[in-house]
């Protein structure tokens, strides 16, 4: 953070003085910092993109589980360091989005900041740099989708806006690679001279100024440093959530009473203040823009009569996930097996024939512990490259939004927000990008109440245990079994969801307020940029973790005598053998179940381990069958599907939280209910006599 | 043109309302205002099916509100052919 100053508390809003620079020939100086705003659906991820390429880097923001991405270039000798704040439609501290866009602009003062406006809503746009015009930062004006406002008959004039507003207006479309090099140039004279700014800025209503000058008459000298005082003001009558904390512990208890009873007067002062800025911008856009007299009928128009309908909507969506799921089946499975054929078995066979002369733990070690959690790693890819992809191309288009608003009505039960539907529907396939596709969820609660339950949408590997555990119990009820377990899960869901949301989340109604974007082209290379980051985000963190757990797991299934049956881990089985008990399962099952942690499909090779019985030709099923009763079958399917997810989700899951504790929590949840369940199934089975 | 104030829950596809009057806490108030919903300002109803969410343009924009939202949403009627 630096000391500039912050602006005189004298000088007014409509016309604060630009800032002093503490370096004097800014022009000379070979690296600058350039932030990139703009609302949401506005192209800003675009332009990032085409600024930044491979040059970036995505991270999260400190102490924050918002995605941050920054990212370089170079233009005229100087590297332009540029950081992408997240898309908020004001800097109202309404979510933390939008305290991360202020905060980030008001305390470390990039040189220059851009804001990509929508031209073709382009009022709407506006209003964040409006807000952003109320600081001091020199401001260079993007506008984006100049050929989207075309066709709706929307012409705007650069020049005259550029006249209007005094600031670069550089006229762009981001998807056609149009604009980008006049908006470098844009940023580099303004950033070499930053005293040329001198924007218009959006004046008070005459009937507020009056109280705006009482506020911060009273919180003078009070404000903390960087936030200009007359900004604070503002937002204090706006009702801005942040600085309404930050002033109530800074002021004196009497200063506060004062403050609180001048904003309980102005209550609903936010709506003139928004008006007065609405009113501004519709005066500085007046003479740029030629709209039509009659509303048009759009593309968005026809395919919304389909796509949004309560009806056609639906089945428009299951005709999407149908496609998706096809998509997995018919592509990314066969590569997964082919991986785990070509890579991760030859890999072991050739450790195990390479080493052959070193000790047996070390050939395990590395032949089951290290390429068994790896080549987990890799053999997730192709599946999650899929549902990554699909995310992203449905995101691009316009389509994430129409999905969120017809599903939002059944989500809503359950204080989720429309938008949590297709990230959690993805978990179907793996809870992995359920978990990572949590982030398109607005709002921090709901996203983190997404990632919560995502662990409780059956994905395929637990359905593949079922579909194998499921015909040796059950015979010809297999199906019908199997149905039950999926409704039982969401059911489970269901339950949870709504407990999670009253009990811990504390049942804040997440109103549903949502843009829906027009639908536009999808750009192959946003989405593409989106698949590497989220696959190396995968990888990377959570790689290791899956790579250590299952390190650990090998070795407690070998130590100390190289036999599972005398293993660590079986002595864990026996451990919880009374709870077992409980559920009519014996050490074995409790062993498998533990496995389960390390992949799902762990639990078939492990109860293939525990149950040979070293004849020739014994089968597993056979061998099944005769130790488990129906009863307690079903209650250790049922806890197979409730159990903790696997270790990549759990990696994940502390990956997009951001943290262990809700980690942790989410792990216990889920053992808790888990064992709930498959005691009170079991229980119940022996009350009424059934399988038993 | 007389008016009375009735939520924009009640305004039916195809009808253009008046913003005059928005309810219910500041946080909600402000992300609606945020998005364009100040006072006098013209919504044009898309889509309004009597049950479930609806979708309204305003300032350009589509945007969707749960009919909870929307009925806190307080409109003056005007006719089309205004």
């Amino acid at each position: 953070m630096t000391n500039d100053q912050i602006p005189n508390p004298k000088s007014q809003i409509r016309n604060p003085k630009p800032e002093t620079r503490t370096e004097p020939g800014r022009s000379v100086r070979n690296q600058i910092t350039v932030a990139l705003t703009g609302q949401p659906n506005v192209g800003k991820s675009t332009v990032f993109n085409l600024l930044t390429g491979l040059s970036q880097h995505v991270g999260n923001w400190p102490g924050k589980t918002i995605e941050q991405k920054t990212g370089t270039y170079h233009h005229n000798g100087i590297t332009v360091q540029i950081v992408d704040l997240p898309g908020t439609y004001s800097l109202t501290a309404n979510s933390l989005e939008e305290q991360i866009a202020r905060d980030y602009i008001i305390k470390e003062k990039p040189d220059v900041v851009v804001a990509i406006v929508n031209a073709a809503a382009l009022e709407r746009s506006l209003y964040l740099v409006a807000e952003l015009l109320e600081l001091s930062v020199p401001v260079v004006l993007g506008l984006n989708m100049t050929d989207v406002a075309e066709q709706q008959r929307m012409y705007i004039e650069p020049h005259v806006l550029e006249a209007a507003l005094c600031l670069p207006v550089v006229p762009m479309v981001a998807s056609k690679n149009q604009g980008m090099r006049e908006l470098v140039e844009a940023v580099d004279r303004l950033a070499s001279d930053p005293d040329s700014y001198d924007p218009r800025r959006p004046g008070i209503r005459e009937d507020h100024q009056a109280v705006l000058a009482h506020l911060q008459k009273i919180i003078a000298e009070q404000v903390p440093e960087p936030y200009p005082e007359n900004w604070v003001a503002l937002k204090l009558l706006e009702g801005d959530r942040e600085i309404t904390r930050i002033m109530q512990e800074r002021l004196s208890p009497e200063k506060w009473e004062q403050v609180h009873s001048i904003l309980m007067k102005h209550e609903d002062a936010i709506l003139a203040v928004a008006g007065a800025r609405y009113e501004w911008i519709g005066r500085m856009v007046r003479a740029a823009l030629v709209r039509p007299t009659f509303g048009q009928v759009t593309l968005t128009d026809r395919v919304d009569r389909y796509a949004t309908h309560p009806f056609w909507g639906l089945l428009v969506l299951v005709g999407i996930l149908g496609l998706v799921f096809w998509l997995t089946y018919t592509v990314g499975a066969p590569l997964q097996e082919l991986l785990d054929t070509y890579l991760v078995q030859a890999g072991a066979e050739w450790v195990r024939s390479a080493l052959s002369g070193a000790p047996v733990w070390l050939v395990g070690l590395l032949a089951d512990g290290v390429i068994g959690g790896a080549g987990m790693v890799v053999t997730f890819l192709p599946i999650l490259i899929i549902f990554f992809a699909t995310l992203g191309l449905l995101e691009d288009v316009g389509y994430m939004a129409r999905a969120a608003y017809v599903m939002d009505r059944f989500m809503h039960l359950m204080g989720l927000h429309g938008k949590s539907f297709l990230p959690l529907f993805l978990g179907f396939g793996c809870n992995v990008p359920a978990v990572m596709g949590a982030r398109v969820v607005e709002g921090q609660q709901a996203r983190l109440l997404t990632i919560l339950v995502a662990p409780l949408v059956p994905c395929t590997a637990r359905m593949a245990v079922v579909a194998v555990l499921a015909p040796i119990f059950f015979g010809r009820h297999a199906a019908l079994v199997s149905w039950g377990l999926i409704g039982l899960s969401l059911v489970m869901l269901a339950i949870v969801g709504i407990a999670l949301h009253e009990l811990v989340l504390g049942g804040e109604h997440v109103a549903f307020i949502m843009e829906l974007p027009l639908y536009h082209l999808p750009n192959a290379r946003t989405i593409g940029l989106s698949v590497w980051q989220r696959s190396v985000a995968f990888l990377k963190k959570a790689g290791s973790i899956i790579l250590i757990v299952s390190v650990v797991v090998w070795a407690l299934s070998v130590l100390p005598g190289g036999e599972i049956e005398s293993s660590y881990l079986a002595g864990m089985g026996r451990l919880l053998s009374p709870l077992g008990k409980l559920m009519g399962l014996g050490w074995r099952m409790m062993v498998a179940l533990l496995t389960s942690f390390v992949a799902k499909e762990n639990t078939i090779a492990t109860l293939g381990v525990l149950y040979s019985t070293g004849e020739e030709g014994a089968r597993l099923a056979d061998t099944l069958s005769g130790v488990l009763t129906p009863a307690a079958a079903l209650a250790f399917l049922a806890m197979q599907m409730l159990f903790i997810p696997c270790v990549a989700v759990v990696a994940t899951i502390r990956q997009e939280t951001g943290s262990w504790r809700w980690t942790a929590f989410n792990i216990a949840l889920l053992l808790v209910l888990s064992f709930s369940v498959g005691i009170a199934i079991y229980q119940g089975a022996v009350l009424v006599g059934w399988g038993v | 043109m007389s008016e009375e104030r009735i939520p924009l829950s009640a305004i039916a596809s195809g009808e253009v309302a008046v913003v005059r009057q928005l309810a219910g806490g500041r946080g909600f108030i402000s992300r609606l205002a945020t998005l364009g919903f100040t006072l006098g300002v013209e919504v044009n109803m898309v889509q309004n099916f009597g049950h479930g969410p609806l979708i309204v343009m305003v300032r350009d924009t589509r945007v969707a509100l749960g009919r909870g939202e929307a009925m806190k949403v307080l409109v003056g009627r005007m006719t089309n052919d205004q």
